[in-house]
């Protein structure tokens, strides 16, 4: 079974995702900060990364950074997800390395297209 | 609704575009048609129906709203891909000046004919010279289509990320496809159920999804003029589970609904 990290601050939104990648048949593990999805993955290496970069991409590139230092952290396929949408932040986070990018609101097809088309569903 | 008027807007239909709708699917019937209503300032769907058998200008707008607009980027993108990687280039050699006609026949929001353009403009023909064509029922459709206007949940829907910031540009809360890329697509407005002769031949014409919604009678004639419309030594594109009896054409072996008409 493939393993999703999913790494948002609000409880609501983790539990929907949570809800959506379980149905989709990943397991999933939840973290509500960065700092906590580092922990995790240096635990345990996630196939995916569901992040959440809604406040600012700064710290989702961040967290990319860092994830990628960690020994086998190149890896998961980090998917973005935020509500920013200008096209010049988008290409940012995908020149960092962000494998997609998942524009707020999204439905569960959208969340099922953008895994499938990072090669990770 | 009064079944009358369901019968009605069924027969209209099936007359002027060769749609098939049932009268009895009344919800189906409501959903299709009340943004017409809403723009044309009726109360209700079944109050404009009853309009429907005086107003010629408004039976018209209801029989193109109940045509199927489901679509999407690079809806069967494998076919897209294949047809542009492979098909399109081979078509362009044969072909004395180059030239490559492609027409996206139904192109509801115009998903299709943009995803050709963008694996055009993604990997450029080598040789000759590739022109799209787009066409759809419903001028209001096709308007749109030309807009290049999409909201984020159209954007998301069959598209790569890499895709996006690629090919779109912001504009206020909605995406909208780069000017290069819109400005390589002729549009115009074509009822398949007419004679569309006028238009000549084309060296791809791409047809999937459109006569899933024709009765019997208009899909048989819809498809024998789009073959005639197929230049020798082209191809036709119909939805997967399509067949194609006409002379001189055969099942292209590497596209799925693909018919390859000899040369």
């Amino acid at each position: 079974m493939k393993t999703c990290l999913v790494v948002e601050e609000s409880r609501v939104v983790r539990k929907v995702a949570r809800r959506l990648l379980e149905d989709l048949g990943f397991a999933v593990a939840e973290a509500a900060d960065g700092a906590e999805g580092l922990a995790w993955c240096a635990a345990m290496m996630p196939d995916v990364v569901l992040l959440e970069a809604d406040l600012s991409l700064a710290s989702g590139l961040d967290f990319l950074r860092r994830l990628r230092l960690e020994p086998g952290g190149f890896r998961p396929k980090v998917i973005f997800c935020s509500a920013e949408t200008d096209l010049e932040r988008i290409r940012e986070a995908l020149d960092a390395g962000a494998a997609e990018y998942i524009i707020k609101p999204f439905d569960s097809d959208i969340v099922a297209e953008k895994l499938a088309l990072a090669g990770a569903a | 609704m009064k079944l009358e008027a369901c019968a009605f807007l069924a027969e209209a239909c099936a007359a002027r575009a060769g749609l098939e709708v049932d009268p009895a699917k009344s919800y189906l019937i409501e959903n299709r048609l009340s943004p017409v209503a809403r723009r044309e300032g009726f109360a209700s769907v079944s109050e404009m129906m009853d309009r429907l058998a005086a107003d010629e200008r408004l039976t018209l707008l209801c029989v193109e709203a109940m045509a199927s607009t489901e679509t999407r980027f690079f809806r069967d993108g494998e076919v897209l891909e294949t047809l542009w990687k492979s098909a399109t280039p081979k078509i362009a050699r044969s072909r004395p000046d180059g030239v490559v006609r492609i027409w996206s026949v139904g192109c509801g929001s115009g998903q299709e004919i943009y995803s050709l353009a963008m694996l055009q403009a993604e990997a450029p023909a080598p040789t000759g010279r590739v022109e799209l064509y787009a066409s759809d029922l419903s001028e209001r459709l096709m308007e749109r289509a030309r807009s290049g206007l999409y909201t984020s949940f159209e954007v998301q829907r069959g598209l790569t990320a890499r895709r996006l910031v690629r090919h779109f540009e912001n504009r206020d809360d909605r995406f909208q496809i780069a000017r290069p890329l819109r400005q390589q697509v002729r549009w115009r407005r074509a009822n398949l159920a007419e004679d569309l002769t006028g238009l000549g031949q084309f060296d791809i014409i791409v047809c999937r999804y459109v006569l899933d919604g024709f009765t019997k009678a208009a899909r048989t004639r819809a498809v024998a003029q789009l073959a005639r419309m197929t230049a020798p030594g082209g191809l036709l594109l119909l939805g997967g589970a399509e067949a194609l009896d006409e002379a001189g054409f055969a099942p292209a072996s590497e596209l799925a609904g693909a018919f390859a008409r000899a040369a």
